[in-house]
């Protein structure tokens, strides 16, 4: 076992040789989540539009239930998909478990409350002089909504990272759900977790890199477009 | 304020995109071809099935996607029908479960051995003992740390087996827990100057990584046989039973069985084939 700059440089090595099954592994993650997080915002869109325009009884309640499902531990997101998605459960006909699709179904439901949350707050900020101009000046339901979604894009693109960070970098669903099968449903955090069991920690610290370099790729992003939001003074 | 159709195209932009992407993803989901083999973490860390499996796809066209797990689990997803054939070595789990009509028929594959680590400096001075049972009374006597699985794997039940044989309840703050997988484990006895029992194939991928050393080997008692099973059809007629037999009759087959003895890391052999001529004749036949 190395020291742990051994281990970097390993890790460096690896990453920079173009190693096929770390790259692929990689791109596995990328594709996942990235499923995932289109599929996940449209509809979480249009919840936190209802929650934030519409006034309906339950409303209150919906939001705590919401925030309550910010906090729940991903392995928990995995364990009820697994025991739906079994042949034993309810959806097992689907045949679905230990497949790319289990695993963008459980980050599906970790990104969901995020971007609710999160896009509520950021409609919640945005003008609400513009939903109600453009809806006096005639403009119909559809076009009203592009309307305010464009005056708070800035909050909305920082919820859609954020939530495409969580689910890039969670372990416990992905373990499950996948079942950590090489070139099929191993991804970053799986991987990680089974190189590190086995050991091997140059593939463990080249993969956590990524991680790294993609959380400071997404913050700076992030900044760069809430800079470009600020008025300018 | 963009032209209407800005928002239609941002739209379509969006739907093509999240179909284009879908369809990324369902291109290599799993087809009625695959195999799916639930297994120890001691077949797969020790890398014998990267070894065998390519040769297996490459000579019958079936891809296996292999999960994993500890005995317990893997068995447990047998039972579940969520996969189609399980390799994993607990004798008495086994046969329940052929028994219980979860698995057609148990197959011998292979068998490796136990091996008992722990420190070098042996604390608990169990290297000139002869029986298995001797030494686990004396660890128990010393207090010395060990580490068990505690995670329902075929190890773990191994352990338990042994503790019982020796008639001691092993209990105490010397006695740890860790429910995780052999690498884990050997990481942790690793870290804590611990004992461990660990089969023999993990040990060997394992043991230049470690300060361990092997305290205690060579007893009958700690003979580790595999069984191949493959999943009942009658309990789920759509699984991929004929993947799993063709799976099965290359795992005993000679040319299996071969590449089994064959697979060495660095000059050690980690598994002796042991399938029985007989079964795969009589396999052969019925297929």
């Amino acid at each position: 076992m190395g020291t742990l700059s051994d281990t970097t440089l390993a890790a460096l090595n690896l990453l920079l040789s173009g190693n096929a099954e770390l790259w692929e592994i990689i791109a596995i993650s990328f594709r996942v989540s990235g499923v995932a997080i289109l599929i996940a915002s449209p509809p979480a869109l249009l919840v936190a539009f209802l929650l934030t325009y519409k006034r309906f009884p339950g409303r209150r309640l919906l939001i705590s239930i919401n925030s309550t499902f910010l906090s729940i531990p991903a392995v928990v997101i995995g364990l009820t998909f697994f025991i739906l998605l079994s042949r034993q459960g309810p959806l097992g006909e689907w045949r679905l478990l230990f497949t790319q699709t289990a695993m963008v179904l459980g980050q599906i439901a970790l990104a969901f409350p995020i971007l609710v949350a999160m896009g509520h707050s950021a409609l919640q900020a945005a003008d609400r002089r513009a939903w109600e101009t453009a809806r006096t000046l005639g403009a119909n339901l559809m076009r009203a909504v592009f309307t305010i979604m464009r005056e708070a894009r800035f909050g909305l693109m920082a919820a859609f990272l954020a939530a495409f960070g969580r689910i890039i970098a969670e372990v416990g669903a992905s373990m499950m759900l996948g079942g950590n099968i090489l070139h099929y449903t191993r991804n970053i955090p799986t991987a990680i977790a089974l190189e590190s069991s086995k050991g091997e920690f140059a593939q463990g610290i080249a993969l956590g890199l990524v991680l790294l370099t993609l959380a400071f790729t997404l913050n700076a992003l992030l900044q760069h477009i809430q800079g470009k939001g600020q008025p300018v003074s | 304020m963009r032209n209407p159709l800005y928002y239609f195209q941002s739209v379509r932009f969006i739907v093509v995109g999240c179909l284009l992407l879908s369809g990324l993803v369902n291109a290599d989901d799993s087809n009625n071809q695959t195999i799916r083999l639930a297994t120890t973490t001691s077949t797969d860390n020790s890398g014998l099935l990267a070894d065998l499996l390519p040769a297996f796809t490459a000579s019958t066209g079936y891809p296996v996607h292999v999960i994993a797990v500890g005995t317990g689990k893997a068995l447990r997803m047998g039972r579940d029908g969520d996969v189609d054939v399980v390799l994993v070595h607990a004798r008495a789990a086994e046969d329940k479960f052929v028994a219980e009509g979860y698995g057609e028929k148990r197959y011998g594959v292979m068998y490796n051995d136990f091996v008992l680590v722990g420190p070098a400096s042996d604390p608990a001075g169990i290297t000139s003992e002869q029986d298995a049972t001797t030494v686990l009374k004396k660890l128990a006597e010393h207090q010395a740390i060990f580490i068990s699985r505690g995670d329902d794997s075929g190890t773990h039940k191994k352990e338990l087996g042994l503790w019982k044989e020796a008639g001691i309840e092993p209990e105490g703050r010397w006695y740890r827990e860790a429910g995780q997988g052999m690498g884990k484990v050997l990481q942790i006895a690793s870290e804590l100057d611990a004992y461990t029992l660990t089969d023999r194939g993990t040990w060997l991928a394992y043991k230049s990584k470690s300060p361990l050393k092997i305290g205690f080997e060579g007893d009958p008692l700690l003979f580790n046989p595999y069984g191949i099973i493959a999943v009942s059809p009658k309990r789920y007629p759509d699984i991929n039973n004929q993947g799993a037999n063709a799976l099965i009759k290359w795992m005993i087959s000679h040319d299996g069985q071969q590449r089994i003895g064959g697979f060495r890391i660095g000059n050690n052999q980690l598994f002796t084939p042991a399938a029985d001529a007989g079964a795969f004749a009589a396999f052969s036949t019925t297929q």
